[in-house]
């Protein structure tokens, strides 16, 4: 068992293994910023609840954040390994006859999202941590009383180009994802009479999370 | 038909390689890409020119012994076929068709457009195999009842002729594709049940140790497939790995 993550087949399970874990995590982040456009309250308890609560700090954070690592590192370790395996490329290659270009250029659209992961930082973790763990205001709220969760929200989808560079981001997360779901399961050996279903639904999920996402930051800005 | 040839010209393995230009002409519709070379061959040897090295054996389809790259695909433009049973009608007057080897660290060129695929064969001897009495008391495999749905299955995967498509379409220069049929045409019938276990962890090692590519999924070797092999014993073979590994 333990050189199992030294073979090719053993890589690729565990990048198949972070992809779910991540993917899940996105219906998770999904459902929490759709609050934002019903009801600014349920998302202030929501995001209060996930940004104190011990067991989502101090676990489930750092697993996320190790998750996402891994998933690059991995990643890349792949990509390197790939790249080394051909030292003479082809002087003619004609790709799109038997792939798609998701599939050829996951390395391409990840290192996207990998870049949206820094400004995404940037804007709402690095702050968080900041009034929590430094300022140690743990109480959530603003001065005058209300929680600040939905007004940050805002606050920060009011520059245009921010949010025309989250959009942009959440487009190559779709090309990530149309490849990258079904792409999961194959790794970890389910090939069976439900793929089908399975590709159609990765689709519908690689389509409408990153839409959905692009919703939520243009409603904002828009608000 | 009047074509210009983009012909990947090497004089052995430790020299460098170039794309050398060759027009041709009075190429026949019915002729075969093989055939179409040996023209430009038996042109090149009566001019007092080295002709161009390439693979071939049966011309049928069935050896796996042609491997040429054609217009950026392994055996060419049609599908489901080897490099002998493409025929000049995929191409126009005029075309430029530009002729490759297969490329991948583990598949080195010897000569021109010949490959030592002998990597393949390595694979194959760390695990391939089966364990027969041989000593007279061979039981007749005919007697032992198999599923129908397994035997098809097995005798799919048993098609893999070894031409290396698989590895020369994949842009990670995988051989997967090859080792999971390899894998999967034993571990599907009661016969190779027995090694199942050593015989995956060896040719996966094996395969890693030749310096071939990780898997993607990008599915272009399941395309190009000249026999059709399914992306589906791939993750036969990710299971049996797993489940091997598992068991130590």
């Amino acid at each position: 068992m333990g050189g199992i993550f030294n073979s090719s087949v053993g890589r690729k399970f565990a990048m198949a293994l972070s992809a779910f874990f991540l993917m899940i995590f996105l219906v998770q982040h999904f459902a929490i910023n759709l609050l934002s456009v019903f009801s600014a309250d349920t998302f202030n308890e929501a995001s209060h609840f996930m940004g104190t609560f011990w067991v989502v700090q101090y676990i489930f954070q750092p697993i996320l954040i190790f998750g996402v690592i891994f998933h690059f590192v991995m990643g890349m370790v792949l990509e390197i390994r790939n790249k080394n395996a051909r030292s003479i490329g082809y002087v003619k290659y004609n790709g799109n006859a038997n792939s798609t270009w998701m599939s050829r250029n996951m390395i391409y659209t990840g290192a996207v999202i990998l870049l949206f992961l820094g400004l995404h930082f940037y804007d709402f973790w690095l702050p968080e941590i900041n009034t929590k763990f430094i300022q140690g205001d743990m109480s959530g709220t603003l001065a005058s009383g209300e929680y600040r969760y939905y007004e940050e929200l805002q606050h920060k989808f009011v520059d245009v180009w921010r949010v025309a560079l989250y959009c942009l981001s959440f487009v190559f997360l779709s090309l990530h994802l149309l490849h990258g779901f079904s792409s999961a399961f194959q790794s970890v050996g389910a090939n069976n009479k439900y793929t089908k279903g399975l590709r159609g639904f990765g689709k519908a999920y690689a389509i409408v999370i990153p839409l959905g996402f692009i919703f939520i930051a243009l409603y904002h800005h828009f608000n | 038909m009047k074509l210009t040839l983009k012909i990947w010209r090497q004089k052995n393995a430790d020299t460098k390689g170039k794309m050398v230009d060759y027009p041709i002409d009075g190429i026949d519709g019915d002729m075969s890409f093989l055939e179409m070379l040996d023209i430009l061959n038996e042109d090149l040897i009566n001019k007092g020119e080295e002709p161009v090295a390439f693979d071939h054996d049966c011309r049928e389809g069935i050896c796996g012994m042609c491997s040429l790259h054609i217009n950026g695909e392994p055996h060419g433009p049609d599908k489901g076929i080897t490099t002998c049973q493409l025929h000049m009608r995929m191409f126009k007057d005029g075309d430029t068709i530009f002729i490759e080897p297969f490329r991948a660290n583990a598949f080195p060129v010897i000569k021109d457009l010949v490959v030592d695929r002998s990597s393949f064969d390595r694979i194959q001897h760390a695990g391939g195999f089966i364990s027969v009495n041989t000593s007279g008391n061979t039981i007749d495999a005919n007697a032992i009842p198999i599923n129908k749905h397994d035997a098809d299955e097995a005798f799919e995967a048993a098609t893999c002729i070894g031409c290396g498509a698989c590895v020369a379409s994949c842009k990670n220069s995988s051989a997967m594709l090859f080792v999971a049929a390899k894998v999967s045409q034993f571990a599907l019938l009661p016969q190779g049940k027995v090694e199942a276990t050593e015989r995956v962890l060896n040719m996966v090692k094996q395969m890693d140790e030749e310096g071939f590519g990780n898997c993607t999924n990008t599915g272009a070797c399941e395309v190009e497939c000249p026999k059709g092999i399914s992306l589906e014993y791939i993750a036969r073979m990710n299971r049996e790995y797993l489940a091997a590994s598992l068991k130590g």
